[in-house]
């Protein structure tokens, strides 16, 4: 079966920096494939190449069997394929009403019903009609990371490639966003690839995951091996054993 | 002994179209050289709080107070100068959203020395080596190479520790964190809650640690807020949040996806009227 997603040997270079270096992910279509890894580690630069918003340098991404050109996307990509961006403040015009920002996708794809959809997407994700017409900095900022989870999923896409999605989200919210994800993604036979740094949140939504670290794919795991302890790598091991949380015995006896 | 923060019944309040929304409805605290943890729904009136502890309300929202001392310093009725110089270097915050916080049209390095020259004298050169100092000791990979981008050219996690490393230049006795490693990968976030504790513990520092992470707020804060709609609904220990009392907070550990655990989907919570009264 072709993948919905295949990046083959992938390079991404900003001035000699290598930010992804020979990187290989295959995403079949309906899966949800997870990204976790180090800071820095080139998660948001390989979403952001596939979405056309990083210089690649080497390798090959394709969408369905069909390789997509270098550089720039056009509207028919972005109407199958979207993004939730890590630092939805960025994401939102400042002087654009959550109205506009949701009615301006719609319009540009050409949907018919925006009043009923916009109020729909609001309502998906916790945010009632109080909030359709602020501006992004009158929101608190998990409430503007739902506003940037609503503008994705309203034009129906069939790819969501998420950044973080939510970790600016109380754990109540995120639930109800985890699985609202997971019903949309269910009913539309939707693809995700979705970066966390929360293992426990990958593997609650997702059926794969690679680690990165510097640029490159350390592993790629069933998310079944988090639970069963199945992993290779030491990075995998160190990220693992971090997130059981702090212990202040071991840092605060390490030298400053 | 006296608090290094204390404060009574503080409400923030905003104009709205259709009536006034309060953010903050009536919050007291007082908080010494320990890390006090603030959790709580998305939108509670956390972030709100913080500011109008550092001064940094929007101008159109109202603040008023029982009391509000930060030392000897009654914040009520210090003056808006007074309020510029105790910020940065005797109370910061990290601010939620750091490179929306950071000056997107200067290099993280000049931004981290610059915060440090408006609050000592210090040469170029002795600045230089302590930004870059600093963002080493925030574990930065490549410190030389991160000093010389800008904002937008850094990741998330990046961003964040850049803005924790400026905060952290001048030494302030007051710390505000709102959300500071939401974007780090855990072995980073527990390097970085590393340097927050020493600050706690050696140099005397007090930390306002705002999170949604309660794994991280169990094990590394001293006491924890939980705030619902504007109010704190329940204050503990943080050892003992696995036996918190208020529903909200019970609904909130029990939505926490676990490894290993076959939830779907998560539950949810059944938000009660009454707790928003
Ligand atoms: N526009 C840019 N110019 C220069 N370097 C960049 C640019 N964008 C990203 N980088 C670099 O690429 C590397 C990878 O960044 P990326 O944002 O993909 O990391 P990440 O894995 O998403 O990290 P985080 O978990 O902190 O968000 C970083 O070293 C970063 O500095
Ligand atoms: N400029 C503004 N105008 C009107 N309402 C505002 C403004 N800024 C914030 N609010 C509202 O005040 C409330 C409290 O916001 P605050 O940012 O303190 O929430 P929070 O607890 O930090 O949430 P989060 O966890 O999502 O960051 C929110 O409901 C928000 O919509
Ligand atoms: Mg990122
Ligand atoms: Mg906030």
């Amino acid at each position: 079966m072709t993948a919905a997603l295949e990046v083959r040997k992938l390079g991404v270079e900003f001035n000699g920096h290598k930010a992804l270096d020979d990187v290989s992910v295959s995403v079949a279509r309906g899966e949800s494939f997870g990204l976790v890894g180090e800071s820095g580690s080139g998660k948001s630069t390989l979403l952001r190449a596939v979405a056309g918003l990083a210089p690649v340098s080497a390798g090959t991404i394709s969408i369905d069997g069909r390789e997509l050109r270098r550089g720039k996307r056009n509207r028919a990509f972005y109407r199958e394929v979207q993004m939730v961006f890590q630092d939805p403040y960025g994401s939102l015009h400042p002087r654009q009403t959550i109205d506009r920002a949701l009615l301006e996708p719609l319009a540009i794809h050409g949907f018919d019903n925006t009043e009923n959809r916009i109020v729909r997407a609001l309502e998906e994700v916790g945010l009632g009609k109080g909030f359709r017409f602020r501006y992004p900095h009158q929101l608190s900022g998990g409430q503007r990371q739902r506003v940037a989870i609503a503008r994705a999923l309203v034009v129906e896409p069939s790819i969501v490639l998420l950044d973080e999605p939510t970790s600016a989200l109380d754990a109540s919210v995120q639930a109800e966003i985890l699985n609202l994800l997971e019903q949309t993604r269910k009913d539309r036979k939707l693809t995700f690839v979705m970066v966390s740094h929360d293992l426990a949140v990958v593997s609650h939504m997702c059926e794969r995951l690679a680690i990165m670290q510097g640029g490159h794919v350390v592993e790629t795991l069933p998310a079944s091996a988090l639970a069963d302890h199945k992993f290779e790598a030491a990075y995998t091991k160190k990220l693992f054993e971090a997130s059981e949380g702090f212990q202040r015995k071991v840092h605060t006896e390490a030298p400053a | 002994m006296k608090p290094l923060l204390d404060i009574e019944d503080l409400r923030v309040t905003f104009p709205g179209r259709s009536g006034s929304i309060q953010a903050v409805r009536g919050v007291s605290l007082k908080l010494g050289r320990e890390r006090l943890g603030i959790v709580g729904e998305s939108g509670s009136g956390k972030s709100q709080t913080g500011r109008a502890i550092m001064g940094l309300t929007p101008p159109q929202a109202t603040v008023t107070a029982k009391k509000m001392m930060f030392n000897d310093i009654d914040l009520l009725t210090a003056s808006a100068r007074q309020r510029r110089s105790l910020r940065g270097r005797q109370m910061a915050m990290i601010l939620q959203d750091p490179k929306y916080s950071l000056n997107p049209v200067m290099t993280i390095g000049r931004q981290i020395i610059e915060t440090l020259q408006t609050h000592e004298s210090v040469s170029r050169a002795e600045a230089r080596d302590r930004a870059l100092a600093m963002l080493e000791a925030v574990q930065i990979r490549e410190p030389k190479r991160v000093f010389d981008l800008h904002p937008h050219e850094v990741s998330g996690g990046m961003g964040q520790r850049a803005m924790i490393a400026m905060m952290l230049v001048a030494g302030p006795e007051l710390l505000i964190a709102d959300e500071p490693t939401s974007a780090l990968d855990v072995t980073v976030q527990l390097e970085v809650l590393g340097i927050l504790d020493r600050l706690v513990a050696d140099r005397g520092m007090g930390l306002l640690f705002i999170s949604h992470d309660l794994r991280l707020v169990s094990t590394f804060c001293d006491r924890v807020i939980v705030m619902y709609a504007g109010r704190i609904v329940e204050e503990l220990a943080s050892a003992d949040l696995a036996n918190a009392q208020h529903p909200y907070t019970q609904g909130l550990l029990n939505s926490l996806p676990r490894i290993g655990h076959d939830r779907h989907p998560l539950p949810v919570l059944d938000r009660k009227p009454e707790w928003a009264l």
